[in-house]
Order: C-alpha cells, then structure tokens, then sequence
C-alpha cells in the first residue's frame, strides 16, 4: 500500500456516505491495525446539497488529515461528481452512480460506472443500503482494505436484524466493480 | 490483555478522557462544533451516578460547574467561542475563589457567531487575557483525538492539584474528525485528586497560605463551611482590603503558576536539533508542520517543529533559546496574529519571526508552511 491513500465518498446529504467513511475507516484502524483518519463536511452543506466524507489510510501516523489529491473518489449524484471530482490524482479513480451521474467529468483519472442505487434498490431491495453497496464496490476498486476487513467492520456496525441486508449490499456492491474491472 | 480500541471523534475523545479522569459532573449549554462532548456525557455520566445539566445558557453552565466543584465534584462544561466569551466573568470568580474545574472550548471562526461550523485557533490569547484582572491561566491545546483524551486528563489533574480552572483548546477540525483511539486501563494515567483539609471544621481556613500555595479546599456538604466570594479575601474566605492580605493573595495565585512550569509545561519538538528554521504550531496546524517539515528534509532543508502542548503558561525559556538556534521561527496558526506576538516577545529580536495565518475556515496546509520555510534567508 500506498505511504497515505486517500478516499473520498460524495454525494447528497442523507446518503449514509459520512457512515460508509466512518465504516471504511473502522476496517482500516480497528480491523487491520493501520491508521486512518475519518472526516466529513459539517453543517448546511451536510443537510442535502452535495456532502463528503473522506478517509486517509496509512502505514504510519497520519499528519494533515484532510485530502490533498485524492487517490479514489465516489460521486452518487451529478452535483457530487462536478464539485468533489476536482482534486482526484492524475492516474487516479473516479467510481459514480451510472443513473445519477449523467455527465461523468473527464480529466486525467479513470471513471469506473456502476449502479450503485438500482442496485441496492432492485437487487437487495431496500435502497437505503446503497451506501453499503458504495462501500462494497469502493473496497474492490482500490483493494485499501481486505473484502474480509470491510465486511467485518460494516457487520459490527448494525443490528443483528439487518446483518443479511448489509452483507448482501457489501458483497454485491464487491462482487460488481470486480466484474467490471476484471 | 489487547487495549480496547475505537474509532472515535475528537469529541467523544474529550468526553472519554472526562470520565477516564473521574468527572462526575457537566453543565453546559449545546454549541457547535463541541456539542458532542455534551452528548455523549449525557448518555455516559447517569451511567456512573453522576449529573448531566443542560443549563439555560453558557453563564449558568459556568456557575454550575463552580457548584459542582465547590460541592466536591470533578466538573466540565464544553463550549465554543461565543460562548467562552460569555464564561469570562465566571472563569474570572473560579480564579480568585480557587475553584477546580475544566472548560473546553472547541475554536471555531470568530468574532462573535463568526463561522460556526468552521476551524478556527483564534481563541488562544483569550484564554490568556479573557477575564479581567491578574490571574492564573493553565490552557492545553492537544493535536490528535488520543492526545485529545490524555489532555483531557492532565486537565482535570492541574485543576485539582493547584485548585484552579483549566482551559482545554482545540479545534474544529480535531473535534470532529475520527481517529484510532486506545483506551489507557484504569491506573495507567495518574489521576490526581484535591487534596482536602487536615484540619477539622473548627479550625479550617479555605485559603490558609500556611498549607503552602494551594490550600487544602473542604467539599461543601462534608461538615465543612466557608464563606466563597469573588472579593479579595482574607484566609478565612471573608473579604478584605487590607492591603498587605490582598496583595499576598494575589501573589500567591500567579506564583501557583509560575513556580511550576516545570511541571505544567508540555511540548513536543520535532527534528529541532539542528533545525535552521523552527515552525511554531499548535493544535491541527501542527499536523500540516509536520507533514512540512517531512517533506523539507527529504530536500535537505534543515527544517524542524515546536509544538506546545500546554500553551499557558508560555514555554518562555525553550522559545528563547530556539530564538538563538534558528534563523527564524515561522508561527503558524488559524488567526491573524496571537502566538506570533508571544514568540516575538521571547526571542528577543534574536531571529526573524515569520508568521502565516488563515481566517477563511480551511486549514493552514503543509505546502503554505513548505513555501514560508522557502522563503527565509
């Protein structure tokens, strides 16, 4: 890995994308061992609108805890996609909703399109774990933590009622970037 | 046994760190961007027997926690800049009436509302000046949510071992973000209780100077009695004017301070050995220094950080020195000159004081700090 790997989750307030960075950050620290750093965008901007939450992962202590160029970034909506695809790194990974993300932005990093709501919606049926298909399909694409990892941390996160749900979200979520990207 | 470990907010790091040391009370008023620590020992303290008030305003939340306090209580508000400008009068009587207590200001923009969900670090000289009068001022100002925790500690520590308010300072930025944090087991960090009369209730004076400089204080409700003002007072609590009592007593508060620096200073140096040029930082800022500093040397710039981890009272003497070692010392900071003005007044003159500040509620990053370092001849 990376000396610092950063990841960014966008896209409308509401989404469950600060949780899905707090869950990716769980896997890194207190399921491997490593160190990251979790942070969010606050206040009017995280009520609806375009919000962020982002996850720096390393090997050693972690300095400045916010993103400087963003090693892989999600975008769940267009507004998202526009405003927080910015600061990718050249070379760098851009996964968006396909049915939301109309325009995908172009420049010097690859865009990997996926459903990430119909998904959840359609296939596991209930649409608010599109986060947790998010988090599944992030993990895949940059391999910053084991699949085993991140299905731990999401699994200790929720109720036994809805372990089922989120596992599923995960691992379809898992399961479909690794088709796409072979 | 492997420590328990959890991913946690600065804030609930804070809160942590309260009840690791033994807070049993809080009063406060909610405000942005501290709430959290309101929240979680909402949940926490009722747990243990303790209270939890949610006061009608920051003012009554600063009374309440000198109650507590006076009742035998470890006490904590949490608050943010406006509502630390309210505390001042109140922060001023826990001085003078030698009340242990600890707040928490968690910076954001200012003045005044100023920028509420945004970082700031531009309440530092108001920890100092804040309330009027000679005073004694204790405030630790910590960089990482596990320091966050152990800070949080040493606060409740200082403020019984010398019987006065602590100030615990950091911002937005570390409040709300989430880091590993590993849970010390009971034990491991020494937790330091007031020390209580060894009189009885006859005899007892709550600021007899013979007991040294920090009297013994009784719990009120322990059989104890005495008379609590925030007029000069004479060692039986009772005001006065008479001259020498008032200014032995006030002389006796800032020398609580002053004759232990030693113990109450804390600063982390980073690669300042041979550094030409030294960043002073503090709290998040000092996360970009170090990342600045990382990157300099791996260009061969002898570059180095000074990080001080109990801001009040001022590590005057090490500043003073650094001044001599370094061509300059670059102070870094979210406001638009504070610190600056405190290193200067060290240094003497003996090297040049660069200074970058930001207001605009991002974070100062490392390369603002690379380019700064550049620049010094």
């Amino acid at each position: 890995m990376a000396e610092r790997y950063e990841l960014r989750f966008s896209g409308a307030g509401g989404q469950g994308l600060i949780t899905a960075g707090i869950i990716l950050a769980e896997a890194a620290s207190i399921v491997e061992g490593k160190h990251a750093v979790q942070s969010q965008s606050y206040g009017p901007e995280a009520r609806g609108g375009a919000s962020k939450s982002e996850v720096i992962i390393a090997d050693e202590p972690i300095d400045y805890p916010k993103a400087t160029l963003v090693d892989a970034c999600l975008a769940m909506t267009q507004e998202a996609a526009d405003k927080y695809s910015k600061d990718i790194r050249p070379g760098g990974l851009l996964l968006v909703d396909e049915d939301f993300v109309q325009n995908p932005p172009v420049g010097d990093f690859k865009v990997i399109k996926m459903p990430i709501v119909n998904t959840a919606k359609n296939e596991v049926g209930r649409m608010i774990v599109a986060n947790v298909v998010a988090l599944g399909a992030m993990v895949a694409l940059t391999e910053v933590v084991s699949r085993e990892s991140g299905e731990t941390a999401v699994l200790s996160r929720v109720p036994e009622a809805f372990r089922e749900l989120n596992k599923t979200a995960f691992n379809l979520g898992f399961e479909k970037v690794k088709a796409l990207i072979g | 046994m492997a420590k328990k470990v959890a991913l946690l907010q600065g804030n609930e790091a804070c809160a942590q760190g309260a009840l690791y040391a033994g807070c049993n009370f809080f009063g406060g008023y909610p405000i942005t961007p501290s709430t959290e620590v309101a929240e979680v020992l909402s949940v926490e303290l009722p747990k243990i027997g303790g209270k939890f008030i949610q006061m009608e305003d920051e003012i009554a939340a600063m009374a309440s926690i000198i109650g507590g306090a006076l009742a035998g209580s470890k006490a904590l508000t949490a608050t943010s800049g406006p509502g630390m400008s309210l505390k001042q009068e109140l922060l001023g009587y826990a001085c003078i009436a030698e009340v242990p207590c600890v707040i928490i200001n968690v910076m954001r923009g200012g003045p005044s509302t100023g920028m509420p969900t945004g970082p700031g670090q531009s309440d530092v000289q108001q920890a100092k000046w804040g309330t009027h009068g000679d005073h004694p001022v204790i405030a630790l100002v910590p960089a990482s949510c596990q320091e966050i925790f152990t800070e949080t500690v040493r606060a409740f520590n200082l403020a019984e071992k010398y019987r006065m308010p602590v100030q615990v300072l950091y911002d937005e930025i570390i409040g709300h973000m989430r880091e590993r944090i590993e849970f010390p087991e009971p034990g491991e960090l020494e937790i330091i209780n007031r020390t209580e009369p060894s009189v009885g209730p006859e005899e007892y004076k709550p600021f007899d100077p013979s007991f040294g400089d920090v009297p013994p204080m009784a719990a009120f409700g322990s059989g104890y009695r005495f008379h609590v003002t925030g007029l000069n007072k004479a060692a039986d609590g009772f005001p006065t004017t008479k001259a020498d009592l008032v200014d032995n007593e006030q002389r006796r508060q800032l020398r609580k301070i002053s004759a232990a620096q030693s113990d109450i200073e804390l600063n982390e140096e980073y690669m300042t050995e041979d550094a030409e040029v030294v960043v002073f930082a503090y709290g998040s800022t000092s996360r970009s220094a170090r990342y600045a500093v990382n990157e300099l040397r791996k260009e061969g710039v002898k570059a180095g950080m000074f990080r001080p981890i109990t801001l009040w009272p001022f590590p005057e003497k090490r500043i003073a020195e650094l001044g001599k070692q370094a061509k300059a010392i670059i102070v870094a900071e979210l406001n638009l000159g504070q610190m600056n003005l405190e290193v200067e007044r060290c240094v003497k003159g003996a090297c040049d004081v660069p200074f970058i500040g930001r207001v605009d509620g991002e974070p100062i990053n490392p390369g603002q700090i690379m380019d700064k370092v550049k620049e010094v001849k």
